[in-house]
């Protein structure tokens, strides 16, 4: 079921990022041993962090570039490290903002403190207070949700230890070696045995901490028989002086419990997005990752479920939206290593003005996992004549006791549905966008009320260039 | 013939190459009843499609004009706007978005103001048990995996709800069964009082036209109008077919 795929070479980057400070760095370039070991004495690593971060630097200088997605000859790595030197601000200037990131928060109606905090100028946010008191209510309940840096040196320090780039080690490709590397900030959030959390964790309230987005490490352990929802990002744009986001996300699923993993990411549109993020599934444990892909200029996301204990199970649920400029490599990964474990992917992806969408899967069915289910459904839309959808789906069964089925759809928007809707009055654009928003239900379904409204408000705006 | 409503004029229709009408002529008044019969094929809902604006329809002779105003040319959404409304033989279904959320965008296109939720509740809730409908159907997507006949009653009840000045109705009761067919009736008589608008109704049966007055019957054959009559032209039909047309 293998496809080929020719991906066009994309624009490059048009924005220029101005270092001020490049007067002050004139004399090092590129990462070296010397910044690393600054950065974690600034962050006050214990030991065993610091060397993990010099180790990490290694695999990353021995490792290749990849090459087989969308090209990222327009990323500056050494330019952007930069920007992980301690003592250097991870702030932008309001002035650099670019004009059409100021629009789009201004037809989003967001109020200038977010801005200025979505922006990465840095103000201080409200959000900073929402968080603390969530916090303080989820305590109660034994359920641990602070910053990664303080995970590290505080009660948590083993459990963190034991877990930290375990399931995604350095050594899984160029960008994860990085991310050891130079990670800074993030989640860590631990959910104790048999606790449900009702109300979702938003990684929102966290958005103004230093570095915040860029090279974050989110860290999530459910123990058996718990439930926890964790909500990342946000329907505005984060636009970071910096224009490389190479996070990572580690989830750990006991048994028995259930972790619903929501993420609405609209980077924006100069930034190469290169995250990675795993989820391993205990016995009768289900993840379950809900997934609205907005912005950037080039992104490599494919969340990988592992399903190692009897009975476990993943669902994806994504929808990406490429515009022009864009090209989005995304999909998802899936193990099944243990019996009657099943895994369930419906994706949907947008392709528009010239965007290129692809649609990029991969399972594999070991020889262990018998009795195993997996569908799969992607569908691609393309909104005009100009815009590119692909599907590259992967299949690697390898017992015959196993049920796989795949279906993909790739089509235009039917002229007959625009048809009807415009003749209740709507124009062919407003048609256009509830037609887009329709599709992109799969996602819109699973989200939170707010969240959803927000990712429709982003369709229409990215749609019809207004949200009213 | 000025105060004329809906007034088309030697209206010729092409599709794909193919001229499908062939110089029609037809007048609605505001306030009357229509019906349009023929055999299948003959271009019934070609002309209901063309004079909403379907852009395959090529009218390559003649117009069609609103209240003295000429639409020959206007987009399908602006037709809308003025006051034209079908209904449609084969309801599209589109995902994504519930009955209800669609008839209030099309209430604020038209209106051009925000939809008051609770006024609009009402209304809705009023035309649904009219149409004896489930409310259940307004939280579904718009006509997904909905029947043949609650696609036919949700057209109904957007005609309700939009009040435009002249609906066509394309073989509304098609589908339905004899307790369907005698509520949308009910549905179209509600219609023809609140707003007065005119209709023009596309059928085979006559069971539709039970709670309406009919002052105009038409009969399209082959693309052109061969006859024109009051009500008693519908009995005629029933009783002897379209045989002596069809020369």
């Amino acid at each position: 079921m293998r496809e080929k795929t020719i991906v066009s070479d994309i624009d490059r980057n048009i924005y220029n990022i101005k270092d001020e400070e490049k007067d002050n760095y004139k004399i090092e370039e590129g990462l070296t041993p010397e910044i690393v070991e600054h950065l974690s004495r600034e962050k006050h690593d214990p030991e065993w962090m610091k060397d993990f971060r010099l180790k990490s630097l290694d695999i990353y200088n021995k490792t290749e570039m990849p090459d087989w997605g969308p090209s990222i000859e327009g990323l500056n790595v050494d330019e952007i490290v930069t920007y992980v030197r301690p003592n250097t601000d991870m702030k932008a200037d309001w002035n650099e903002v670019p004009d059409d990131i100021k629009n789009t928060f201004d037809r989003l109606g967001i109020p200038q403190a977010e801005k200025d905090s979505l922006a990465g100028v840095g103000a201080q946010y409200d959000s900073e207070v929402v968080y603390h008191n969530v916090r303080k209510e989820v305590e109660e309940q034994g359920v641990i949700y602070t910053d990664m840096e303080s995970a590290l040196n505080g009660e948590y320090a083993d459990m963190v230890k034991e877990h930290f780039m375990k399931l995604v080690p350095p050594t899984d490709h160029k960008f994860a070696a990085l991310h050891g590397a130079v990670w800074s900030g993030g989640s860590f959030v631990y959910v104790p045995k048999g606790v449900h959390l009702e109300i979702p964790l938003q990684s929102y309230f966290r958005l103004n901490a230093p570095g915040a987005g860029q090279f974050e490490h989110t860290l999530i352990i459910v123990e058996d028989d718990a439930y926890l929802h964790f909500i990342e990002g946000c329907s505005a744009p984060k636009y970071n002086v910096a224009n490389l986001h190479a996070g990572c996300v580690e989830l750990y699923v006991g048994k028995n419990a259930t972790l619903r993993y929501s993420t609405i990411e609209n980077w924006s549109k100069n930034m190469y997005n290169l995250n990675t993020k795993r989820a391993k599934v205990e016995e009768g444990g289900k993840i379950e990752w809900v997934s609205g892909s907005f912005g950037s200029h080039v992104s490599y996301l494919y969340p990988m479920s592992v399903l190692n204990g009897k009975g476990a199970r993943a669902e994806f649920t994504g929808v990406t939206f490429a515009g022009e400029g864009q090209n989005l490599d995304t999909g998802t990964k899936v193990v099944h290593n243990a019996p009657d474990t099943s895994s369930y992917i419906n994706t949907r992806s947008i392709s528009k003005d010239g965007g290129i969408s692809t649609f990029r899967s991969a399972v594999v069915v070991n020889k262990n996992a018998k009795n195993s289910k997996v569908a799969v459904s992607c569908e691609s839309l393309m909104v005009d004549n100009i815009s590119r959808s692909d599907t590259i789906p992967a299949m690697d069964i390898r017992t015959q006791y196993a049920d796989v089925g795949h279906e993909a759809k790739i089509g235009k928007i039917n002229d007959d549905e625009i048809f009807y809707i415009m003749s209740r009055g709507l124009s062919e654009e407003e048609a256009k966008a509830m037609i887009v928003s329709g599709f992109a239900d799969n996602v819109g379904k699973e989200l939170p009320v707010e969240y959803a409204v927000e990712m429709n408000n982003l369709i229409r705006l990215e749609m019809k260039g207004s949200i009213g | 013939m000025s105060d004329s409503l809906l007034e088309i004029k030697n209206l010729t229709v092409e599709v794909g190459g193919k001229e499908i009408l062939h110089d029609i002529d037809l007048n609605l008044n505001a306030g009357e009843t229509h019906v349009l019969m023929g055999p299948n094929g003959a271009g019934k809902t070609t002309l209901g499609l063309t004079i909403m604006g379907n852009p395959r329809y090529n009218v390559t002779n003649g117009s069609i004009a609103l209240e003295g105003k000429d639409i020959t040319d206007e987009a399908v959404n602006e037709r809308a706007k003025d006051g034209v409304f079908l209904s449609f033989q084969a309801p599209v279904e589109v995902p994504g978005i519930t009955l209800s959320e669609f008839l209030r965008n099309a209430l604020e296109q038209k209106t051009g103001k925000r939809i008051k939720f609770w006024e609009f509740k009402k209304e809705v809730e009023e035309n649904m048990a009219l149409l004896d409908m489930d409310e259940k159907y307004l939280q579904r997507d718009l006509n997904c995996g909905f029947s043949g006949g609650e696609k036919k009653k949700a057209e109904v009840l957007q005609l309700l709800m939009l009040k435009p000045k002249i609906a066509i109705l394309d073989e509304t009761d098609s589908g339905l069964d004899v307790d369907a067919v005698k509520t949308v009736s009910k549905g179209i008589e509600a219609y023809r009082k609140k707003v007065g608008g005119a209709l023009l109704v596309i059928t085979h049966s006559t069971k539709i036209l039970s709670a309406l007055t009919v002052d105009k019957t038409h009969v399209l054959v082959k693309g052109s109008l061969v006859a024109e009559g009051d009500a008693s032209l519908i009995d005629e039909i029933n009783n002897n077919g379209f045989a002596k047309y069809e020369n």
